[in-house]
């Protein structure tokens, strides 16, 4: 297991230095700099600020400098928007609030995905499954920019239960966090059902039922297991929905999250917040899709760590 | 199902026997399609909703830029049957004209995509050995890059034109096409008809395009009718962002993106998109998966 780990983490440095490069360059060749929107910069200004960010140096010495200070320093440099502050300043400013968005919703996610799913499994073509799965339809079938909104209009602004936007108390952050977690409960709902009907229609479910063994214990005990597989490889996939999701969410409801900042740094061409950010969420997307691997081959042992 | 013994049967019913033992498996699919209502649901759904995009706007008597500030949020009514925006325009008149956008959206990315997904799967399963691994690997690779994130740096960077918007989806949404493709190819590889075809010395393109490709038809269209939503969400998800569809233009993205922004006080504005939306992308899915029972393609579900 640990050669599978660290070759999985050797293979990464390759796929990290491509999405450096490949940003860094993308950034660099496209129209419009960021300084074009400043009123009225003198060519003067313009020179010193290009100075003071580099910008005046040969392109591949920039490259160079920026892989250096990221490699050795983990420095992402200083925002060309706000002067005044480095992008490692703006992350921790702004991941936390985004951190907890996606991890609550991630818990919705699972909690009522994960329990809608074994109970429809378990009590397959009765009222429940129907209900669960009337669920998780309207989970895949409406998007999140369309639920969102809807959530506040009723449950903010027409019964007054919760806030329409902000990130401050819990009351603010049941509703974003439904929202991103109601899409993902849904998928994980319907795989979770598929998978448990597998399971349960096994030989060795009927053996332990056969034994003698309890309900509780066959469904939570021997099916589960099995059961669970096809969600975890959909966790990677989710994962990274959630994160990018994110963006969309924090628009909605005005949350001081890194989703819209880099929307906004995108927008704004400033290109060292632009590449920060790129570099931070692959590599969450990276490491979280390692872990979920992990997980995965721990779940089932016939698939090996190769 | 056993079939009984031709003696037994009275000389009338031959015929009917005959013509049952004929039945060729896209006839067999379509017959279980049909009997799932869902799916049969969706397909309508889609149909109707796609001849009234394109041919709706005809007869709309307003056009879809075509203000009006006199009558600003007007309420559903005659005149205005889903009522109207901010600025005048006819709601109903900028939602099929969305939706032309949204479906074409749905449909050129998915084509993009399908045709990467194909010819890569394709290549990689039939040529197979260190190949293969090579290609397999970059696309487990790809798959966990942050690729929404590349598709809204190239859009803010281009200048939100909507070829790169196709070019962009697609070539995001090629990878599971590929992967069920290669498997596929795999699995029919040693086949003697395909043997056959390669001692008979043709060449490896019309070995994998006229006789390979046709034989898995059927997981392609289905993960085909799968991508289609998934990629109009991806459409949608951009315009919601301001990166997809520029005004006056609209997509369905766009409408919700407006609607959303003035729902407290006019939540027709909202409504009317979303459900519009939500609908075609409920159709779109059972569709998928009524095809996907019916051509019996379990395998291409993971």
């Amino acid at each position: 297991m640990f050669r599978f780990i660290a070759r999985r983490l050797l293979e990464t440095i390759p796929v990290l230095f491509i999405i450096v490069t490949a940003t860094f360059f993308m950034v660099r060749f496209v129209p419009g700099g960021p300084f074009d929107s400043e009123k009225a910069t003198t060519p003067e200004i313009r020179a010193n600020l290009e100075a003071y960010y580099g910008l005046n140096l040969p392109l591949h010495q920039q490259y160079l400098n920026y892989l250096k200070a990221v490699v050795l320093h983990g420095d992402l440099g200083r925002s060309t928007k706000y002067a005044s502050r480095t992008v490692n300043e703006i992350i921790a400013d702004k991941l936390p609030a985004s951190l907890q968005l996606g991890s609550l919703s991630l818990m919705i996610a699972l909690v009522l995905g994960l329990s809608a799913g074994v109970l429809a499994a378990v009590k397959r073509n009765t009222k429940i499954d129907y209900f669960a799965s009337s669920f998780a339809m309207v989970g895949i079938c409406v998007p999140t920019f369309v639920l969102g909104p809807l959530l506040v209009l009723v449950f903010a602004i027409h019964f007054g239960w919760f806030s329409a936007s902000g990130w401050y108390s819990w009351h603010d952050r049941i509703l974003p966090s439904l929202t991103l977690g109601i899409v993902y409960a849904a998928s994980i709902a319907r795989l979770t059902r598929g998978g448990m009907l597998e399971v349960l229609s096994l030989d060795y479910i009927r053996t332990a039922r056969a034994k003698g063994a309890s309900e509780a214990r066959i469904i939570f005990k021997h099916a589960l297991r099995g059961g669970l597989l096809p969600v975890v490889s959909y966790l990677g996939p989710a994962i990274a929905g959630i994160l990018t999701g994110s963006f969309v969410i924090e628009t909605i409801f005005q949350i001081p999250g890194l989703g819209r900042e880099f929307v906004n740094s995108a927008f704004n061409r400033d290109y060292t917040l632009v590449l920060g950010t790129v570099i931070l969420y692959a590599v969450l997307i990276i490491a979280l899709n390692l872990v979920v691997d992990v997980v995965q081959v721990w779940l089932n042992p016939k698939l090996k760590f190769e | 199902m056993l079939s009984p013994s031709a003696e037994k049967l009275p000389s009338a019913d031959i015929t009917t026997y005959q013509l049952e033992r004929g039945v060729s498996p896209w006839r067999d699919a379509w017959s279980r399609l049909r009997r799932n209502h869902l799916a049969v649901f969706g397909g309508v759904c889609v149909l109707v909703l796609g001849i009234c995009c394109v041919l709706g706007p005809l007869f709309s008597p307003y056009g879809y830029e075509q203000t009006d500030l006199y009558n600003t949020f007007s309420p559903p009514s005659s005149a205005h049957w889903l009522g109207t925006d901010q600025l005048g325009r006819d709601l109903l008149t900028r939602l099929l004209f969305g939706g032309r956008i949204s479906l074409m959206v749905g449909l050129v990315a998915t084509v993009v995509a399908l045709t990467i997904g194909v010819i890569y799967g394709a290549v990689s399963g039939y040529i197979g050995g260190k190949l293969d691994r090579v290609m397999m690997r970059i696309v487990d690779i790809l798959y966990a890059l942050p690729f929404t994130i590349f598709v809204i740096l190239l859009m803010v960077f281009f200048g939100r034109n909507i070829v790169l918007l196709f070019v962009a989806i697609g070539a995001v949404e090629w990878l599971t096409m590929a992967r069920i493709v290669r498997g596929q190819i795999m699995s029919i590889k040693r086949m003697e008809y395909i043997e056959a075809a390669r001692s008979l010395g043709l060449s490896t393109t019309r070995i994998i395009f006229r006789h390979m490709i046709p034989n898995i038809l059927g997981p392609i269209i289905v993960y085909t009718t799968l991508t289609i939503p998934g990629v109009m969400l991806l459409e949608a998800f951009l315009s919601f962002l301001g990166l997809g569809v520029q005004p006056p233009m609209s997509s369905w993205g766009v409408l919700i993106k407006d609607g959303a922004e003035r729902m407290e006080e006019y939540p027709w504005l909202l409504i009317f998109p979303g459900t519009i939306f939500s609908l075609t992308l409920f159709s779109l899915n059972f569709l998928g998966d009524g095809l996907r029972d019916a051509l019996d393609v379990r395998s291409a579900k993971d």
